[in-house]
């Protein structure tokens, strides 16, 4: 299997008793790239990843690598590296945890050492479990996904816990995965937290696709915006009704439907307010992804 | 198979439970059988001094004391492989570590076969930490009185083998326990309320009887002292004369550890891991 493998999700559907946590999912992970696969808190991304590997059973549909269900993989852990929860035993050192894992899955144990220079966990080696950061725990999840090499690689919510630095280099590890041909899907409720990784997206919200498509796709989408913000809010809304704009209030004042800022100010001006701030939005990135997920109209 | 096997062994020995488990094995096993064999040894020796202390200490005439000592490792130390099989599965599910386990082996039962498989040796490797230990300690005692310690008798190594098969299977029946009643601390309860609480009490009142008497002999610590060949229980109940077969004795404990661990690998093993 020199080029990788695609992650095919067919029709999927898993329900918890009346709850629907995925309804009728279809999307495909192609190699070669670094894929986001993104929605909020709850839109059912780790349930989908977790009968991906077999772990829940399908309601319906399919999850599969090229047409194969994870359990049916020759060497599931030499072909997919998934890190799902970074759950370890805390009173087993780093590196008998990855020994322990390596044997199960039939792995040679001269990998471990391997892994652990990899994601630059080599002095901690020795330690347990126990006292690690959650950035610390997050490494070590990685290098289990490493140690069969793997062509997949399925990382659920990998950012979370690291600092700046490891957030950096989480990023051009990524990268260089991805130009090596591997799959790599990774998971996030933020997209400006994978931002700069990804090169595609997959949206998802309350179970179901919103979108699929490039990064580049998603930014045309972010129609240019205004931001305006006054010391009495209620006249400027006055205003901004009164001049038939539409607009959201944010943290940071109320972001208007109109690319032109000068319109906004004048109809500030026309409605007697006095204006703290007014500017154009530049990347309507994180704003065009918060209203394909649903956020920001009352949805928590 | 043989690498979830190995897998699973090596998780024991990479933890602390197991030598903890052990160490507290060994100290309970040496100062019962030691502590007993000195207090018979030295009964024995002054039997009206005994009479006066204590009355009723006598041994019945015909209970030979070595096998009876060297039995404690398994007629009290029976817990501990339980409590580390049930340990081997729960822990799984307290630290979420099933995830990575299914991930590394994505077919169940070969995992829980490989946890099964792995806690017959461990409990083996308990009986015989635990044998070495009633055995050193009980006869010493009882030579330090110039009492038969049987060493010399191929019957009592025949006991120490069937104690070491009893704690193997011990071992296992806790896997079959983990998988039943995943919740960790729900299992240690149920172990250590059962055998050192409701199964005592239930073998004392049962033998009371000679219809329950029948029954009480397949509870799960009397069928493991019929395996092993001897027991304090058989000197401290009143007339529990007929206990099983040591083969039957085996059976019930392999029968059990087999039906729970295929129950619980039925049920609560296929669950969705989220």
């Amino acid at each position: 299997m020199g080029d990788g493998t695609t992650i095919e999700i067919t029709g999927l559907t898993k329900r918890f008793g009346a709850v629907t946590a995925v309804e009728d999912l279809t999307f495909t992970v192609e190699p070669g790239r670094v894929t986001g696969f993104l929605g909020p808190n709850g839109a059912g991304k780790t349930t989908t990843l977790r009968t991906l590997l077999g772990l829940e059973r399908p309601t319906a549909g399919t999850a599969t690598f090229g047409g194969t269900v994870y359990r049916d993989l020759e060497r599931p852990f030499e072909t997919v590296g998934a890190a799902l929860d970074a759950a370890f035993h805390p009173g087993r050192s780093a590196r008998n945890h990855l020994r322990v894992t390596a044997t199960a899955a039939g792995i040679r144990s001269s990998r471990v050492d391997e892994v652990l220079e990899q994601v630059g966990m080599s002095e901690f080696a020795g330690r347990r479990v126990g006292g690690f950061s959650l950035g610390m725990r997050q490494r070590l999840a990685l290098a289990t996904t490493l140690l069969g090499d793997p062509r997949v690689l399925v990382l659920d919510e990998p950012i979370n816990g690291l600092d700046p630095e490891g957030i950096r280099w989480i990023r051009g590890f990524l990268q260089s995965l991805a130009r090596d041909g591997r799959t790599v899907l990774v998971s996030s409720h933020l997209l400006s937290e994978v931002q700069q990784s990804v090169d595609e997206v997959v949206i998802i919200s309350r179970g179901r696709l919103v979108r699929t498509g490039t990064l580049s796709s998603l930014e045309l989408d972010a129609s240019p915006r205004t931001v305006v913000d006054a010391p009495d809010r209620a006249r400027l809304a006055a205003a901004l009704d009164q001049a038939g704009l539409e607009y959201t209030e944010g943290r940071g004042g109320f972001i208007v439907a109109e690319p032109d800022p000068g319109i906004v100010g004048h109809a500030a001006f026309v409605g007697d307010v006095e204006l703290s701030s007014l500017h154009r939005l530049k990347s309507g990135l994180e704003e065009s992804f918060l209203a394909l997920v649903g956020e920001g109209e009352g949805e928590a | 198979m043989l690498r979830s096997v190995g897998a699973e062994f090596q998780k024991v020995l990479t933890t602390r439970m197991w030598w903890l488990l052990a160490i507290v094995l060994v100290g309970y096993v040496a100062l019962m059988s030691g502590g007993f064999g000195a207090f018979l040894g030295w009964a024995a020796q002054n039997p009206d001094a005994a009479a006066s202390a204590g009355g009723n200490t006598a041994i019945p005439p015909g209970v030979e004391l070595a096998p009876l000592l060297y039995s404690f490792a398994s007629s009290i130390g029976y817990v501990f492989p339980v409590l580390l099989g049930a340990l081997a599965v729960t822990t799984e599910f307290r630290h979420r570590t099933l995830t990575t386990t299914f991930l590394a082996e994505p077919h169940r039962t070969t995992v829980l076969t490989g946890k099964f498989a792995s806690q017959l040796v461990v409990g083996a490797l308990f009986g015989v930490m635990g044998f070495a230990t009633s055995v050193a300690a009980g006869a010493a005692a009882l030579a330090a009185f110039d009492l038969d310690t049987g060493l010399d008798s191929s019957d009592t190594w025949a006991l120490v083998g069937r104690g070491i098969l009893a704690m193997a299977l011990w071992g296992a029946i806790g896997v079959g326990l983990g998988a039943l009643v995943p919740n960790q601390v729900a299992a240690i309860v149920i172990v250590i309320a059962f055998t050192q609480f409701f199964e005592p009490v239930l073998r004392l009142v049962s033998s009371l009887n000679d219809v329950t008497a029948s029954i009480g002999r397949f509870l799960p610590g009397a069928a493991s002292d019929a395996l092993v060949g001897a027991s304090f229980y058989s000197v401290a109940s009143l007339g529990a004369s007929d206990s099983l077969e040591w083969w039957q004795g085996g059976l019930v404990l392999l029968g059990i550890a087999v039906v729970t661990t295929v129950v619980g690998g039925a049920t609560t093993w296929r669950r969705d891991v989220s």
